[in-house]
């Protein structure tokens, strides 16, 4: 019989291009003191950590989780460090709740980062390997060509891209943490941003981010004592795919549309437009909102789009997706997932200030990453059923 | 708690380093192996989890490319520690807790021989204050074990014992890298590397990999005739200033073999994830070891260091002798960072029917 | 008399340099010496059948080594693509460059590389291009043995021919 599982404290950074203002331990340190003071817990309550972030490369450190032990308050306690690529976020969440759900722990600090200004975000991620011609320019460069496939599949118009990019940066304005806060971002100046990776516009991708997620996750009994309303796991789920397969469809990953059945299933949802009331969703190039949308179950295949250019996924839509801004708004590639997961969470316990979403009391959290491969999510409530 | 045993262990038959045969080449046998003694189909296996370390790899996202020797297809639950794979077994292990699933695949790989380990470990220290020293390991082993020999009774007599000890039991592993006959008067003989550990107190630099199969409870019985029941599994970090801890103890591996309840019975077999010589003393006070107890009879690190395999090794060769009769009770560590910072313990035993 | 520093100091540089010798694998080897030899070969999955390219000594859907050769022709279809405007250290071409998912013939799945000698505006989807290799000199085990793809100028291959592989 597993136990439940909530979110009591939620902390996070204010997420900005270079945190020149604080070391990496200083950056993780104030997500989690956020999210302990949320808790009204102390260091001394938690029983375990569960860390993750992208690649190394990112900051020079190798292993982070030994030199920040001190820093974490882990001294004595367990520590792991989860990474899944992109999707690290959210599966170091979802290892998070195993803790709980399991019995093994009651009161665990789960904590996502990346201070990608340590060290030279594109080249880690161009690495130059030996053997092959170095063409793929970054992540973008390797997402683009599958944009271009959806866009010829679905027949979708251009203009879509830059719709969920205009969306998710004033979004981002009600949201006092999100890196990017562009006053004034409409259509035309979109439009007139340059084409990086051919169809993808300068503003239609995301930032290079500092930033780190906290939250802290406790048994049933624990969550009684919380102060503040907790954000009930009803469910968790990831899934891999080899990145080149044949058989893969990288534009709309059997991954992605399995893990989606596996939580929905655990959740109780059957018809995920009427019974997800806001989604954050892992966006970092902007045709990837219609392209998980069709992924994720909340529109037809080659439909997706549709819901983005009526507005149905907009701040005051019936589907709002992305109200924190997302990924194209705050990207510090570790801790992006747990912003998702954290995000959704703070819905449904109604603390997401201005850019709350009204009655919001089921919401999913999504992150992805690799080459389209790894997906992990989680659906919360505002009740326990 | 759901019981849950290891039904399985492969590990590569060579560590030597290998310049023919890239990290999946390495990992797919091994996988290939122990899925196939643990009689459960892979498709079935309900859970993947590994240990592996970009750094070592020279790559990010190094451990995406192993996945093609799992065979992901359909769409696996799976996951990723960048940690020793002994961590990824405590994360499958803990997965299994919650009673969806039933069986777990872990591995783990390493050629810690593309790079200078050396030079790449160094980055494991504080990036502002010690990493910029490039303080190789081997230097900062020899801090704790000078401080060992100068504290507590302990001589270089003691560091070549285990060093002969470990090079005779390896000779009954056919995996080992590193096996002779040497006595303790020629070990030390030989000249320093970083005084007072020599190159045979170090870890020979390694590639390979191994994997585990657990399951639980019915599923275990079913399948093995011998499964290695997992006790009792802990984990425990100790601060990572190196000024600010005793380095002739391990507070953080006494906790996790307390917690993991070591003690509540003899052991008969224990593997310890002690690169360096002088590791071993440590850890046997530690835990809590004395010399009723067969000590690495793998051989253990000093003979073949897989980095990122190391510690789920130790985990397998202590459940192989459980599996094969040889053993009652086992004690398995794995460590990681400078100096013992970070200590897993795994108590292993055999039970009736 | 030097003065005292008053200001914080608030970053130190601190530069990494680490070398790695990569290992190609058996695999990879086999298929970059027939590079070398101006040949490309993948290799067969002995139960799925697919052929995959550049081989990757195991079939990432069955799992299990593939050893089977198979050679391919030089010339294939673009399934997608991007342009890149960005530049960046290293870069084998100069900006703006189309990078394209090639599946050659008698391949299953793709692969990436730079598609040249055309202006980028015209690159199609199932546009059908041909291997440029450099001159025999030059020619080694490395995908760099190829320049780029250009286009054959066949007629484009029809949709259904590629929308399974891109």
């Amino acid at each position: 019989m597993a136990e439940w599982c909530a979110v009591t404290g939620i902390g996070q950074t204010k997420h900005g291009a270079r945190r020149g203002d604080v070391s990496i331990a200083g950056l993780v340190r104030e997500a989690a003191t956020r999210a302990l003071e949320d808790a009204e817990m102390t260091w001394r309550d938690i029983e375990a950590m569960v860390i993750g972030k992208a690649p190394d490369m990112f900051e020079g450190v190798m292993m982070p989780e030994l030199y920040l032990a001190d820093a974490l308050g882990a001294v004595g306690k367990p520590i792991i460090r989860v990474h899944t690529a992109g999707s690290v976020g959210g599966s170091t969440a979802v290892v998070a709740t195993h803790l709980i759900h399991s019995g093994v722990h009651e009161r665990v600090l789960t904590l996502a980062f990346e201070k990608q200004s340590e060290s030279d975000t594109m080249w880690a991620l161009s690495s130059r390997l030996p053997f092959a011609p170095p063409i793929v320019a970054g992540a973008g460069g390797y997402f683009a060509p599958h944009v271009r496939a959806y866009i010829r599949r679905s027949g979708a118009p251009a203009h879509v891209g830059m719709e969920v990019a205009v969306k998710d940066r004033l979004n981002a304005l009600r949201n006092p943490y999100a890196h990017l806060h562009m006053e004034g971002i409409n259509l035309e100046m979109v439009a007139a941003s340059p084409m990086l990776w051919d169809p993808i516009r300068y503003l239609e991708a995301c930032p290079s981010s500092d930033g780190a997620c906290a939250m802290v996750l406790t048994n049933e009994a624990n969550a009684g004592r919380a102060p503040k309303p907790p954000a009930w796991v009803l469910g968790t789920a990831m899934r891999s795919e080899p990145v080149m397969a044949y058989g893969r469809d990288q534009v709309n990953p059997q991954a992605g549309r399995d893990c989606a059945a596996d939580v929905y299933r655990e959740a109780g949802i059957t018809n995920p437009r009427k019974d997800i009331d806001v989604a954050e969703i892992y966006v970092p190039f902007s045709w990837y909102e219609p392209m998980w949308l069709e992924n994720l179950g909340f529109a037809s295949q080659n439909e997706g789009w549709k819901l983005v250019d009526d507005g149905v996924t907009a701040f005051a839509g019936e589907m709002p997706i992305n109200p924190s801004g997302g990924v194209l708004s705050s990207n510090p590639i570790g801790a992006s997932g747990m912003l998702r997961f954290a995000e959704a969470a703070m819905q449904v316990r109604g603390q997401a200030g201005e850019h709350q979403i009204n009655d919001a009391k089921v919401a999913l959290g999504h992150a992805y990453g690799g080459g389209s491969q790894y997906f992990a999510m989680w659906v919360v409530g505002s009740e326990k059923p | 708690m759901r019981d849950v045993a290891v039904v399985s262990f492969a590990q590569s038959t060579s560590f030597a380093p290998d310049p023919l045969r890239n990290e999946v080449e390495l990992l797919l046998p091994v996988m290939n192996e122990a899925v196939e003694r643990s009689g459960i189909p892979k498709k079935e296996i309900g859970f993947t989890v590994s240990g592996s370390c970009d750094y070592l790899a020279g790559a990010p996202f190094s451990f995406v490319s192993a996945l093609d020797a799992v065979g992901a297809w359909p769409p696996i639950i799976e996951s990723h520690v960048e940690m020793d794979g002994a961590w990824a077994l405590y994360e499958a292990w803990v997965r299994l807790q919650v009673s969806d699933i039933d069986s777990a695949l872990v591995y783990a790989f390493g050629k810690s021989s593309i790079g200078d380990t050396n030079e790449i470990l160094t980055l494991q220290h504080d990036p502002y204050y010690v990493a910029p020293l490039w303080p190789d390991p081997v230097s900062i082993a020899a801090l704790q074990a000078r401080a060992l020999l100068e504290s507590d009774g302990y001589s270089e007599s003691d560091l070549a014992n285990i060093v002969a000890r470990s090079h005779k039991s390896a000779m009954s592993n056919s995996s080992a890298q590193r096996t002779s006959e040497t006595s303790v008067e020629q070990l030390l003989s030989a000249p320093y590397t970083v005084s007072p550990l020599r190159e045979h107190d170090c870890p020979p630099v390694s590639d390979g990999a191994a994997a585990v199969v657990l399951a639980t409870g019915d599923l275990a019985r079913r399948i093995s005739e011998r499964p290695a029941w997992i006790a009792g599994i802990d984990h425990r970090i100790d601060s990572h200033s190196l000024g600010a801890r005793d380095l002739t103890s391990s507070p953080s591996a006494a906790l996790a073999a307390r917690n993991a309840g070591a003690n509540q019975g003899p052991v008969d077999v224990a593997e310890l994830h002690a690169q360096f010589s002088h590791e071993e003393l440590i850890l046997r006070r530690a835990i809590g070891l004395d010399n009723g107890t067969a000590f690495n009879p793998s051989g253990g690190p000093l003979c073949a260091n897989p980095i990122m395999a190391t510690g789920l090794i130790r985990i397998g060769e202590a459940a192989s002798r459980i599996m094969d009769g040889s053993a009652s009770r086992a004690v398995a560590h794995a460590s990681s960072g400078p100096c013992l910072q970070q200590n897993l313990v795994c108590v292993l035993e055999a039970r009736d029917g | 008399m030097t003065e005292p520093r008053t200001e914080p100091v608030r970053k130190i540089r601190t530069p990494i340099r680490l070398d790695y010798t990569m290992t190609a694998g058996e695999a990879q080897s086999r298929f970059l010496r027939q590079i070398a030899n101006r040949k490309i070969f993948g290799q067969r999955c002995p139960e799925c059948e697919k052929v995959y390219v550049p081989p990757r000594g195991s079939c990432p859907t069955c799992g299990i080594a593939t050893r089977d050769e198979v050679e391919l022709a030089d010339q294939g279809t673009v399934t997608t693509f991007c342009i890149v405007n960005i530049p960046f250290a290293g870069a084998a071409v100069e900006v703006p460059y189309v990078c394209a998912s090639v599946l050659l013939d008698g391949a299953d799945i793709t692969l990436f590389h730079l598609v040249q000698e055309v202006p980028v505006d015209e690159v199609r989807m199932g546009m059908r291009v041909e291997a440029v290799w450099v001159p025999p000199e030059e020619r080694g085990p490395t995908l760099e043995s190829i320049k780029h793809f250009r286009p054959t100028g066949e007629p484009d291959a029809p949709y259904d021919a590629y929308k399974d592989r891109m």
